[in-house]
């Protein structure tokens, strides 16, 4: 069951990938893109990481690619007939022969590591949620606070960049 | 129990699927899509090894890996609105100039 649920989340959130790329009409890659977040989602459930489940679900899925779309209905951004730059197919041969290459190595690697002390009983006992958000406010609660101001500062960036000019033309430039 | 490789190698041709789209295509926005891909095949790999090796730092970094997406992708737009309305051009390869 496990290797069936995996197998359906990672061969779908291939595809996806492939679409989200491949596809002409930028709204369907969008789309793709949304099925991709979930079935990513997906994944995090069967590693364990339920948090990160509904984090990726609320702000992927439904802020940032909610963002994406706005911005291409609102864009109104044709379809072009030539939507590949001229040259892809080198591209595309360099990426397919780095992609065969290091999968193969991946295979092929023993993965070790020291255990840390988070096993799936320790976290359970008082629930996901509850692990991270320990973890996250005693030993990152410096790089939470810097990704707070970051965001601040992304906010502001936004805003001055997006606001519609006034004044006399090309005053703001 | 599925191998750490398996999340490992998905991770990778995700990763690759979102840097060919970067390379190829032409479409501001895709080429923003492209790289929330890649972002994604970071956060696969991250989760995974927090999985595999019991502990919580995979996926502290996973969520701190969101949040910048979630900057990158309003910065991002907003410079692509910026460039569309300026009508400077509505593919990647027409910016080719830092001074206009």
């Amino acid at each position: 069951m496990l290797y069936l649920l995996f197998g359906y989340f990672a061969i779908v959130s291939i595809l996806s990938g492939i679409f989200t790329i491949a596809l002409k009409n930028p709204v369907h890659c969008g789309l793709s893109l949304l099925s991709l977040l979930l079935h990513v989602a997906g994944l995090f459930v069967l590693l364990n990481a339920e948090f990160l489940f509904a984090v990726q679900i609320i702000v992927y899925a439904g802020a940032i690619l909610v963002l994406y779309l706005f911005v291409l209905m609102l864009l109104n951004l044709k379809t072009e007939e030539q939507y590949l730059h001229k040259k892809y197919p080198f591209f595309l041969f360099a990426g397919v022969a780095i992609l065969g290459e290091l999968l193969i190595l991946v295979f092929q690697t023993p993965y070790g590591g020291a255990i840390g002390t988070a096993t799936p009983e320790v976290v359970l006992q008082t629930g996901p949620s509850h692990a991270v958000g320990i973890t996250m406010f005693s030993d990152y609660l410096l790089l939470f606070e810097i990704v707070g101001v970051f965001l601040l500062g992304a906010i502001i960036g936004a805003i001055v960049l997006a606001k519609t000019p006034t004044g006399p033309a090309g005053a703001d430039r | 129990m599925i191998p750490l490789s398996a999340y490992v190698g998905l991770s990778f041709i995700l990763f690759m699927t979102g840097l060919l789209g970067v390379l190829i295509r032409r479409n501001f926005i895709i080429v923003l899509m492209s790289v929330e891909i890649m972002l994604n095949a970071a956060n696969i790999n991250l989760v995974a090894f927090s999985h595999y090796l019991s502990s919580m730092a995979g996926q502290m970094a996973a969520l701190f890996v969101i949040a910048i997406a979630a900057g990158e992708a309003a910065v991002g737009l907003a410079i692509i609105i910026v460039v569309f309305r300026g009508k400077i051009a509505t593919n990647v390869d027409q910016i080719n100039l830092l001074k206009w």
